[in-house]
């Protein structure tokens, strides 16, 4: 017997990210998913945020190993939280779900999630964010948006890294935008250099407004 | 890229919808991805034959529906499923942009059997064989 079934095969995932979603949204807090290949720049962007964003901040670290990022954060006074995943290649719902349950994220905080780097994975899973946020770096060459589509797609904003090193590694910044404009027409780019913190200030406003949208 | 772990919820959902509605297996179903969530059909195939085993799913055909990211281009305005290897337009070449990227990954639709004689006359090897161990 043919039985129509139209559910999302990620059904329990997309249900457990909803419900974590409304609890930290009736606190206040804003939640963004960070996305990029390793090395990207995630932390880095991350650190910049943590010394601009207004009121309190949290931070979930994912990596398959370690927890370098978490330490670093940590020394800068960062409340961060490091998840292991000893394999999987992008956060779910459910290591959130966890690792909430251990954190005191304050009423009204910012919560960044850095997500495993990668370039696949992370853009299929929800995890409760409010938004997606994507980092590229020039190193890793202007081809990107058009060979990761999803992650592009599926991000509301891009941070564009290492451009300090784009002419001696030959990052053609107009291909980049091209691709952008192709798979995800419209996306903001916000350039980065995530050592100095130049550009750091326009991310955390637009964050601000994101939030501010939210809360309307 | 994430197969494994999509067989796996596959699996189970329908596990659990033929215990409820009493059906002795579930010989075929279907699955529709879209292109950009990068799921390999045969990759998508081995794991649920590996999970399905001695369950009511095993044996079970996989149809993978593909639905490609729709574009329009910037020049001549026609609306198109991106082709494969290009993001520009098929008819005049120009630059396009994508309307919709088709980021669907769910469960269409599945067969479900009924009754102890369907049961037995399922074809056990029609689970594709593991080629390599996991």
């Amino acid at each position: 017997m043919h039985i129509e079934i139209k559910r999302a095969i990620y059904e329990k995932n997309d249900q457990l990210a909803a419900e974590i979603n409304a609890r930290l949204r009736a606190r206040g807090v804003f939640t963004v998913n960070i996305l990029g290949s390793p090395g990207a720049g995630k932390t880095s962007l991350v650190r910049q945020l943590a010394e601009r964003l207004p009121g309190p901040l949290a931070v979930i670290e994912g990596d398959v190993s370690s927890d370098i990022d978490t330490q670093a954060l940590r020394a800068l006074g960062v409340d961060a939280w490091q998840i292991e995943t000893g394999g999987d290649c992008h956060l779910n719902a459910p290591m959130i779900e966890a690792i909430l349950g251990q954190m005191h994220v304050r009423d009204g905080s910012w919560l960044l999630i850095e997500n495993i780097g990668n370039l696949i994975c992370p853009a299929e899973f929800v995890v409760g964010e409010d938004l997606k946020l994507v980092v590229s770096s020039a190193a890793e060459g202007h081809d990107k948006p058009m060979k990761y589509p999803a992650i592009f797609g599926r991000s509301a904003a891009c941070v564009l890294t290492k451009l300090d090193i784009a002419e001696a590694i030959g990052f053609d910044e107009a291909a980049f935008r091209k691709g952008i404009e192709t798979v995800a027409p419209g996306l903001p780019i916000f350039p980065l250099n995530g050592r100095s913190g130049a550009g750091a200030d326009s991310i955390a406003s637009w964050l601000e407004s994101a939030r501010s949208a939210v809360r309307k | 890229m994430h197969e494994a772990g999509a067989a796996q919820a596959i699996v189970e959902m329908l596990s659990d919808l033929a215990r409820e509605k009493g059906a002795s297996r579930v010989s075929s179903v279907r699955v529709v991805a879209g292109e950009t969530a990068a799921y390999m059909e045969e990759s998508l195939a081995f794991y649920l034959g590996f999970f399905a085993k001695g369950g009511p799913v095993e044996g079970a055909r996989l149809e993978l529906e593909v639905i490609k990211p729709r574009m329009k281009c910037r020049t001549c305005g026609l609306e198109f499923e991106r082709q494969r290897f290009s993001f520009s337009c098929p008819a005049c070449g120009g630059d396009a942009a994508v309307t919709d990227l088709g980021t669907e990954f769910y469960i269409d639709s599945a067969e479900f059997e009924f009754g102890p004689e369907v049961a037995a006359a399922a074809p056990a090897a029609a689970s594709p064989a593991p080629r390599s161990r996991i």
